[in-house]
């Protein structure tokens, strides 16, 4: 049976897509699925470098759709996790570089290889866009809870709709529970009811993301965080399996100050 | 320590994330009712052609348009008809 091909994408830059791909693809490894990681962003290759995988590159996505190298040794073997593939972009040439015929084929070659094959889209509704969503059958949008994040998302649903990619799900990134708590950050709520798709997980704003960027490693695969559970439950909504939201925020004194008082306040849903 | 106390039970309403929801709100209407022309004109084909099943128009005249008013919008379309034909009266 062939896998299942994902697009990860956003509109808006910088909201998340290249770190949720990372994570994604190491949290679907760790249970034990082939993956491959696809970076589609040409010209500007990030995957890599998240990944920790930057510096065992020969090959990139364009040399292959070129012909000029082959598929299997343009994939690098990601040594932590068993069955965790990355194919890099090419870095030094432009977005035009590929045709979304040409990504078609591609992905449907490596579905044919891998139970799951993870496209991180770049920015942008134009070409790189469009070469990202081609091969996919189905699309995870990521958002942060601010307008323009929000905004830009619901133009890329219209646009995954008009290009047979309905029903896309949800990952709201970047949440911060106590500016939610003080009203200064639009919550869960607000964001779905705005967007109206189906949520697939929401993973709070954590410095630790960062460092374990810096280290080139996915917080998912040893994180105790939060933010790394907060993946691991997506993995496995992914998979199919119904997880409950965990809550984000553990009750503060102010919390039970209120409950004491009697003054209840929603309290911030979770991952 | 009493404006402490205000802002500790601070209610929603002068909060930023309200402000952000309505901009979102308006700004998404504008960015939904924005059809291409291609596919406006689609749509206009199509109008005509299943009016036409019902009323002889005139295929030059017709106008057909998104309008905004406030959070609301309006497909506007004006179709000039030149008479009623027989199918339209023996479905009566
Ligand atoms: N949940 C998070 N908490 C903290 N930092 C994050 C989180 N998600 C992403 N980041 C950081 O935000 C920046 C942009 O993320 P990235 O995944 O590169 O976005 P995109 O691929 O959408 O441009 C990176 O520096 C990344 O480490
Ligand atoms: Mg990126």
């Amino acid at each position: 049976m062939a896998g299942r091909v994902i697009v990860i994408t956003s509109g808006k830059g910088g909201v998340g897509k290249t770190t949720t791909t990372a994570n994604l693809g190491a949290g679907l490894a760790a249970l034990g699925r082939r993956v491959c990681l696809v970076d589609a962003d040409i010209g500007l290759r990030n995957l890599d470098v998240v990944m920790g995988l930057e510096n065992r590159i020969v090959y990139d996505l364009v040399e292959v759709v070129e012909g000029h190298a082959r598929l299997r040794n343009a994939l690098i073997k990601d040594k932590r996790l068993e069955g965790l593939f990355l194919l890099p972009a090419a870095q030094t040439r432009e977005k035009d570089a590929v045709s979304p015929e040409q990504m078609r084929t591609l992905c449907a070659q490596l579905a044919e290889e891998f139970d799951y094959v993870l496209v991180d889209s770049p920015a942008g509704i134009e070409h790189g866009f469009r070469n990202a969503i081609a091969g996919a059958h189905e699309a995870i949008i990521v958002t942060t809870p601010e307008v323009a994040a929000v905004r830009d998302a619901d133009r890329i649903i219209g646009l995954l709709e008009a290009n047979d990619l309905p029903n896309p799900r949800l990952v709201i990134n970047r949440l911060r529970p106590q500016m939610v708590r003080r009203g200064d950050m639009m919550d869960i709520d607000d964001v779905i009811e705005i967007l109206a798709i189906d949520l697939l997980g929401v993973v709070p704003d954590d410095e630790a993301i960062i460092v374990a960027t810096n280290r080139g490693e996915p917080i998912v695969i040893s994180g105790r965080t939060k933010s790394a559970q907060a993946y691991r439950n997506i993995v496995r909504r992914i998979e199919g399996e119904d997880v409950p939201f965990m809550q984000l925020e553990e009750d503060g004194w102010v919390d039970r100050l209120r409950n004491l008082v009697g003054i209840g306040r929603k309290k911030t849903r979770g991952a | 320590m009493l404006e402490f106390i205000g802002k500790l039970f601070r209610g929603e309403e002068d909060a930023s994330k309200r402000v952000a929801k309505e901009r979102l709100r308006l700004v998404l209407v504008q960015d939904r009712m924005s059809l291409s022309p291609q596919a406006l004109n689609a749509m206009k084909e199509e109008l005509i052609a299943v009016i036409s099943k019902y009323l002889e128009i005139d295929e030059a005249g017709p106008e057909v348009s998104l309008e905004r008013d406030g959070e609301s919008v309006a497909l506007v379309a004006t179709i000039p008809v030149k008479r009623v034909t027989g199918l339209a009266r023996a479905g009566r």
